[in-house]
This record gives C-alpha cells, structure tokens and sequence, in this order.
C-alpha cells in the first residue's frame, strides 16, 4: 500500500511518501509561506528523486483543516486534481489528528495548537501511546478558556504546534498542571504523520472521492460571521 | 520558441475560477466548443451586495472537480484525449485565482500534460473567436466588465497594444453602484439594463467624461457621482425618482463613451474590424449603439452571445490554444497573479 500525503495547512509545507511500513521521502519546508508556487515543485522532486509512478498510488491522504484557509484550499485542490487525473481516492486527515500522531509513542495528554488570531487557537485534545485516541475532537477557542479545560483535565500536556511560540507566555501563566513542549523535529505538521494516518484510515475504508472531498475549516467566513452578528442584533 | 504540433487536431482542457463562477470547459482546435460549463454563485453573493472573496473560493473548492467531469463527460472525451490544461492565472481575486491554478496544475501533472496559464482578459477577447470564424487580427476590441474597461488593439494572437483604459472605476462596478443606489440590487449591469428598457434616455444629461492627453482612456466616477448628487437632490426636494429614466440616461452616458473611443480608435488607426469583450458587452444598448456606430463608419462589428461574454472556461480554451501552439507553457511554480496586467507573462 502505497500513500502520498500532504500538508499545506500553515506555514509548513510538507509532502511524503509512505509504502507499507516505510516512508520512502518526506520534503518539509517551513519557511515563506507560497505554497501555491512550491508545493507541486516539491512533490515533483519527491517524485523524481524515488523515482515514483505516481499510478501506484493507492490513496492521497490530505490535512483537511482546520488552517490557513487559502493554505487548506491549495493542499486540497492539488489533491483533488491528482485524484481526478489519476482516479484514486482521497482520504481526509484532520490537521490536528496528524500533528498529534507526531507524537506517537507519548504517555501524555496532547495538545497540538495552530494560532488562530485573535487570542485563539485551533486545537485538539489527544492520547497516542499505540494508537491514536481524540480526547476531544479539533475545535477553534480562546487560549485563556483552553488553559481552563487543561487545569480541570489535570493531567500532564505534551504541547506542539505554531501556536506554542504565540502563546507561550498566557500557557507558562495559566496552566497549573505539569506540561512540556515538543522538540523541533516533530512539533510542526508533517505530510509523514498524515500519509501513516490516512493509511490506517485507508485500511479502515475512510476515503472518498476526489470530487466529494472538502476542507473543514472550522470557522464560517468574516463576512458570513458578521452577517449573523448583525441578524442577531436586530432580532 | 518551440511551436508545437498543429496538423492533428488539439483539445484544450481549460479552467476559470478568478472571480464567483466556477467553470470548465473542453475546446477543439481553438475555435470549436465542445462543452462550456459554469456553475455560478451570484445568488450566494447577492445578499452581501457583491462578490464575498473567503465565499466564493470556499465555492469553487466545493466545485471545481465536479465542474471538470462535467466539461469532459460533455465532451464525450477522457482527459487522455486533452492535449493541453490551460488555466486562468490572472487577474481576479487572489484566493479565487488560487483553487482553478492548484488545481489545473494537479491535473496536469498528474496527467502528464502541459500547462498553460491564461491572463483572463485575453480569455474574454478571445470568446470572439469562437462564433465568428472568419474573426482574426489585428482589430479594435473593447473590454469591459465588472473588474475591467480596456481599449485595446489585437495585433496578432495573445499579443496586445493597450490604447486605453480606466483611470477610475471600471464599467460594469458603476453599473453596480447606481443599481445599488436606486434599489435594483445586485449584479447592477442586467438589472439597470432591464429597467432602462422602460426608461427615456433623454431625461437626464449626465457628464460624458474625457480624460485630458488621453484620448482613449475612461473615467466613470465623475459620471457615477453625478448620479448619486442627481439622487439625493430628488430626495431632498422630495421629488420621487422614476428609476427606468434614470437607469436609461445613465446607461447612455456610460455606452456613449464606449461607443465613441472605440470607433474613434478604430478609425484613427486604420483598422476596419471592432469586437466587444466581457460581461458588459452583453448590455443591450452597448450593442446596439456599437453596431449602429460601427455601421456608420463602416466597420465589421463582432461581439460574442451572453453565454461567452460573462466569465467562461471556452474563452481560456480559445486563448490557451493559441498559447500553446506558440509554444507557451507553464512551469509547475506558475502562481496566482491577481493584478496580471494584459500582455505580462
């Protein structure tokens, strides 16, 4: 079984290659943020360099948000455009989910955070010591309320993701349980971690079409958003 | 620059996501339509009164795969039989532009097939190939649309002299705005050009507006804040408007100035052919008053059915085969270029 995955979510752009039980490349920039101009590039050199017919592709497994909604769509549209050239099948990895897998292995509670703006977060809670177990599934909130739902959990907090450097300080602050912070190898997204989990998925029959694929990205648009604040506001 | 093969016959595979419709579209040797599909989302953006960027990209990524089955399976052909994926990279909004080019370049590599990037504006020139198949440089063409007002000379395909342009709003935004200001709603340009069938074209005289040393440029706020004082003084004399005859004497202006560069241009520098391009040049008086003024000055005049005038994946078919039989393809970097101008590569 063979499994591409890729990651345009954030900053990071990443793409992998899994077969069976070995990942044969992984290409992780986390530099300027233009993955519309780097992401194929990248994967054509993937490709290249592991001399990949991509027809032996058996799935596409993609970070399907929540993220930077242009980062999500870029991701998406590049994998729903291999799908329908080469007619396989997608496999949807929430963003959150593989970052945690990162961490596999770990007997801590984990959080995985990607900044949001505006004091929030994007954010999961997580078990991974054999497998991964979601505590509470991916949702968007203020990091205040976050550190809230940390202290009563009280347990101990493995933290990763771009919104740790963010937040560092309200996290030092706020949380009254024991906690630590990733080390820079795995404590950003990684198009690995999302190709190894879209193939357990894959096993599972948790694909879809190319076509039928959607991002999910937590939040409604600014203009839907307002929009309903004003409706509320007149009723 | 290599050119490539032309004797057998070439199908292009485009795409269009640059502003609220989602479109594909298969094209034979640049010239015939195959299949033109486009899934629009004006009654989306309706309710906020304009296009919503963050909606209509969340749209077309809903979208677009279905859009491109439906241009192949219409086609009655499989994306082995493509020849090329020609794809909008420019201008339009950003996050629009974005899903049609990660997409097309997807498909393409995926594939195994060359990409070509099309500026939008040359797409909607090019929509003028496709009904007329005696059409072809050098002409006048004007384009004009929401985002756009454009006077340029065609000399040869894909290749552009820019006379003029708008140094303001573009056409089809002042038809927004005036709509929104008496009530018509949006997208202003068919609902003003509906009810100013109704209307007397006399009864107000709006500014015709020249812009100074630049004989074949546009201006239309003057145009379009003359309308607004021309509202509000009614309202204030408690006068109520009667908006057929206002929509009608506001469309003129705009149309009278169109009309008048383009023939004039035409005329001056010696060209006997005139085409229309984009979303308003389905404006009835627009045509109408561009035939009439071409006939007098005995000028062939072209300009493209509705379904090709507003934003379409046949048009960047059109103007991507004749990219591509120039030799002109694009590397799997290409990015969206929201402010593209005409004749940039």
């Amino acid at each position: 079984m063979k499994i591409l995955g890729i990651d345009s979510s954030s900053l990071v752009a990443s793409v992998a290659v899994v077969a069976d039980d070995v990942l044969i490349a992984e290409y992780t920039v986390n530099f300027k943020k233009t993955h519309s101009q780097t992401l194929l590039p990248m994967l054509d050199q993937v490709a290249k360099m592991v001399e990949l017919d991509l027809q032996t592709i058996d799935g596409i497994a993609v970070a399907g948000g929540p993220g930077s909604f242009t980062g999500l769509r870029i991701g998406t549209a590049t994998a729903k455009g291999l799908g329908l050239a080469l007619k396989k099948p997608l496999i949807h990895v929430p963003t959150l989910d593989a970052m945690a897998y990162n961490m596999w292995g770990s007997d801590r509670l984990l959080c995985p955070m990607m900044d949001a703006r505006r004091n929030q977060v994007y954010t999961g809670l997580y078990r991974c010591r054999l497998s991964l177990e979601v505590v509470k599934p991916q949702w968007a909130v203020d990091v205040r309320e976050l550190m809230e739902d940390l202290n009563e959990l009280g347990q101990q907090v493995l933290f990763l993701g771009d919104g740790v450097p963010v937040y560092r300080q309200q996290i030092e602050e706020g949380l009254k349980v024991p906690y630590e912070f990733a080390p820079a190898h795995n404590n950003r997204q990684r198009a690995a971690a999302v190709a190894v989990l879209g193939g357990e998925y894959f096993k599972q029959g948790r694909i879809v079409s190319a076509a039928e694929f959607q991002p999910n990205y937590l939040r409604k648009s600014q203009a839907e958003r307002e929009r309903e604040e004003r409706q509320r506001e007149n009723e | 620059m290599k050119k490539n093969r032309v004797e057998e016959d070439i199908y292009i595979l485009a795409i269009e996501s640059s502003c609220d419709e989602t479109a594909a579209a298969v094209v034979k040797n640049g010239r015939q339509v195959l299949s033109n599909v486009i899934s629009s989302q004006i009654a989306l953006h309706t309710i906020y009164g304009g296009v919503v960027p963050e909606i209509a990209s969340r749209k077309h990524i809903e979208k677009i795969n279905q859009v491109i089955e439906a241009a192949l399976a219409e086609a009655s052909l499989e994306l082995k039989d493509i020849d090329a994926i020609a794809v909008t990279y420019g201008p339009g909004l950003v996050g629009a532009l974005l899903v049609g080019v990660a997409e097309a370049k997807a498909i393409a590599y995926g594939a195994g097939k060359p990409l070509v990037g099309v500026h939008h504006i040359e797409g909607h020139v090019s929509a003028n190939f496709i009904e007329h198949p005696d059409l072809e440089p050098p002409f006048v063409c004007l384009i004009v649309s929401g985002g756009h007002t454009h006077l340029v000379v065609v000399k040869d395909y894909g290749e552009y002299e820019i006379l003029g342009r708008t140094r303001d709003d573009a056409a089809g935004e002042a038809f927004d705005k005036v709509a929104r200001a008496v009530g018509l709603g949006y997208p202003g340009g068919p609902k003003v050009d509906r009810a100013a069938r109704e209307g007397n074209p006399r009864t107000i005289t709006f500014p015709r507006a020249k812009v100074e040393g630049a004989p074949y440029d546009f201006s239309f706020s003057g145009l379009k804040s003359a309308v607004l004082n021309h509202i509000n003084h009614a309202k204030m004399m408690g006068e109520t408007i009667h908006v057929p005859d206002l929509a009608a004497s506001f469309q003129c202006a705009v149309v009278d100035v169109l009309v008048s560069h383009t023939v004039e241009a035409a005329k001056e520098l010696g060209y006997g052919r005139v085409a229309i391009a984009g979303g308003v040049a389905s404006n009835s008086a627009l045509r109408a008053k561009m035939k009439e003024n071409c006939e007098k000055a005995g000028l062939a005049f072209y300009y493209p059915s509705p379904i090709f005038c507003t934003d379409n994946a046949a048009m960047i078919g059109v103007a991507g085969y004749y990219e591509y039989i120039n030799g002109v393809c694009s590397g799997w970097d290409l990015n969206a270029v929201p402010n593209l101008k005409l004749g940039e590569r």
